[in-house]
């Protein structure tokens, strides 16, 4: 169970305001080391920030978080530790379309991690050949489907043999035959015991590889279960009103 | 076949209505009435050779060339010795041999290549042609002239405002308080200045606030005008191509672990300058044709120095002023069209690489 290894994330009594928008309220939330959780929640209930506070794309106001036992500060030197060990993947891909998919995804290990440039590419080509797409090594993002950008985007963030993988809706801006493309390479990471956090609407994939389901509503984290709990039974009526909705269709 | 064609051609895009025929006609009127009176003067009623004023003197002589052709190297180099020209050939031609190369994609070691082109060469160039060196002979600056001048002045420029440029570009956009204002202080004080008074206040003004027996050379207070002030220039044209730039690259970039200059440097500018590659172009198109305004501080560039042979009494004829001009106007217009249609044949290979 989660509570019996040390977590690798801690977040603890976080708040976080746009201006005057309270958008993170208090939120506490522990990730255990290869736990998978899943994030769901109406649009603008402050999933998306919350992980974007776990690498600090987003800065939290109060509270506390620490990722493998490094403290989120203003220190730029300990953010980008952090950020080498997590991993993180947009909703809208955000591959450089200036570079090949293989110089995508060298682009880090060779700058950040410092391996030698036939290093990064013989670990790059692995991770291209785990995601299904080898083939397309050479080419520019453009020329790919949303689905095959979204796969290499997961490879680009596995090339830095992060600790953590963070998914914001992954897949919502996928042609619907696209998204199982996507889901398949996420299953199998999940499989491989890879910590994630992901944010999504998905919930055959929660279902499937969730440790637990956590679910936002409003900048609060309202309830977390794992999924057998959280979909047959959500005791909270937000959470209910939330999965009649999501699930009607 | 073809005649009906383009008879059929002609009515669809010339006189597809009363009023584009009118208009058609008008335009070809206006150039019947302008361009045969310039190619007779020009080159039919042209004055070839001679050995002074008086072989183009007559009534109905056109332009006087022979004036152009004598006085070439005074265009060139000014009142540069002229047993020391070599040395300004030398360094001409050392440029060419950087510039070349790195104009042509193809050519590998492009790194190298601009390090020497925007580093070693200048420094090489300045010592040739200044010759402020043990065993050189000195030129001073106040013999340079002609499109010697005009060059240091457009390269110096170009050299100085692109670097300047995209440091105030980041500047502006910094999350950092005190670098922003300086850099938007820094680059509304020079566009809120016409160039004329800059190089007024660098020739005049500048020397009140040096120390007693500090001299600045005139030329170089200039270049250090120019330089300053297409700078604020460029940071405006590279701030619109970063903010071209969609934030989720800047966020991919930093989240996989890259440094602020990593980002800057391997991801967000390499777009934005793609996408301003016009304006980047124009800027130095501005920046080369404004270096005849150091003209006024009494540095004798290209169009100065045909200005000067045009009172040389030796030569002054009717037609002397005109043939002067029309050749400076073909010189600069050379050298624009060449940078215009280098960016368009960049903008065209940038994007047939790839689909976006």
């Amino acid at each position: 169970m989660a509570d019996t290894k040390k977590p690798i994330i801690a977040i603890e009594h976080v708040d976080k305001w746009f201006d005057d928008f309270h958008v993170l309220k208090d939120v506490n939330l522990s990730v255990a080391e290869g736990e998978r959780i899943v994030i769901a929640g109406p649009s603008g209930s402050g999933k998306s920030t919350l992980i974007r506070c776990i690498n600090r794309l987003e800065a939290h106001d109060r509270g506390r978080i620490a990722v493998d036992g490094i403290e989120l500060t203003e220190d730029l030197k300990r953010i980008d530790e952090v950020r080498r060990e997590v991993g993180m993947v947009f909703q809208q891909f955000n591959l450089f379309p200036h570079m090949t998919v293989l110089e995508n995804c060298t682009l880090a290990p060779i700058w950040v991690r410092k391996q030698p440039k036939e290093e990064a590419e013989a670990i790059a080509m692995r991770f291209l050949e785990r995601v299904r797409i080898p083939e397309q090594a050479a080419k520019y993002p453009g020329q790919l489907s949303g689905g095959q950008q979204q796969r290499v985007a997961i490879a680009r963030a596995l090339c830095m043999n992060p600790k953590i993988m963070l998914f914001d809706e992954p897949t919502s801006a996928l042609d619907p035959e696209m998204i199982k493309e996507v889901l398949d390479v996420m299953v199998g990471l999940a499989h491989d015991g890879m910590t994630m956090i992901c944010v999504t609407h998905e919930m055959g994939f929660a279902r499937e590889v969730a440790d637990r389901v956590v679910f936002m509503d409003q900048g609060e984290i309202v309830e977390e279960a794992p999924p057998a709990e959280f979909f047959t039974s959500p005791k909270s009526e937000r959470t209910k009103a939330f999965l009649a909705q999501i699930l009607r269709g | 076949m073809t005649a009906n064609a383009s008879i059929k051609w002609l009515r669809r895009n010339l006189f597809s209505s009363w009023w584009n025929g009118a208009l058609t006609l008008f335009v070809l009127y206006v150039f019947w009435s302008t361009i045969p009176p310039f190619l007779d003067w020009a080159l039919v009623r042209a004055v070839w050779s001679g050995e002074g004023r008086e072989a183009c003197l007559g009534p109905d002589k056109g332009a006087c060339w022979p004036f152009i052709f004598a006085n070439l190297d005074q265009f060139i180099y000014g009142r540069y010795p002229t047993e020391l020209r070599w040395r300004v050939d030398l360094a001409f031609l050392l440029g060419l041999a950087g510039l070349v190369p790195m104009l042509i994609p193809r050519v590998p070691a492009k790194l190298w290549n601009l390090g020497y082109l925007v580093v070693a060469w200048p420094m090489i160039a300045i010592v040739l042609i200044a010759g402020d060196r043990p065993g050189l002979v000195g030129v001073d600056t106040d013999l340079w002239g002609g499109l010697l001048v005009t060059l240091v002045v457009a390269i110096t420029g170009i050299v100085a405002s692109f670097p300047l440029g995209i440091l105030l570009a980041l500047g502006r956009r910094s999350e950092m308080p005190v670098i922003r204002t300086l850099s938007i202080m820094f680059i509304e004080f020079w566009r809120g200045v016409p160039l004329v008074t800059v190089l007024f206040m660098a020739s005049v003004m500048l020397p009140l606030f040096l120390p007693q027996g500090v001299r600045l050379d005139n030329l170089l207070r200039c270049l250090v005008g120019v330089a300053l002030f297409s700078s604020a220039y460029m940071a405006e044209v590279v701030r619109g191509g970063l903010q071209a730039v969609p934030r989720g690259q800047y966020e991919a970039a930093r989240a996989l672990g890259l440094s602020y200059w990593q980002t800057m440097g391997l991801i967000v500018l390499p777009q934005a300058l793609r996408s301003v590659i016009p304006g980047i172009v124009n800027t130095f198109i501005g920046l080369f044709k404004d270096t005849t305004l150091v003209l006024i501080v009494g540095l004798f560039d290209f169009l100065g120095q045909v200005r000067i042979q045009l009172s040389d009494m030796h030569w002054a004829t009717p037609q002397g002023a005109a043939t002067g001009y029309v050749f400076a106007a073909l010189v600069y217009w050379v050298f624009c069209f060449g940078m215009s249609r280098y960016s368009v044949f960049m903008e065209k290979r940038l994007n047939a690489g790839r689909a976006r």
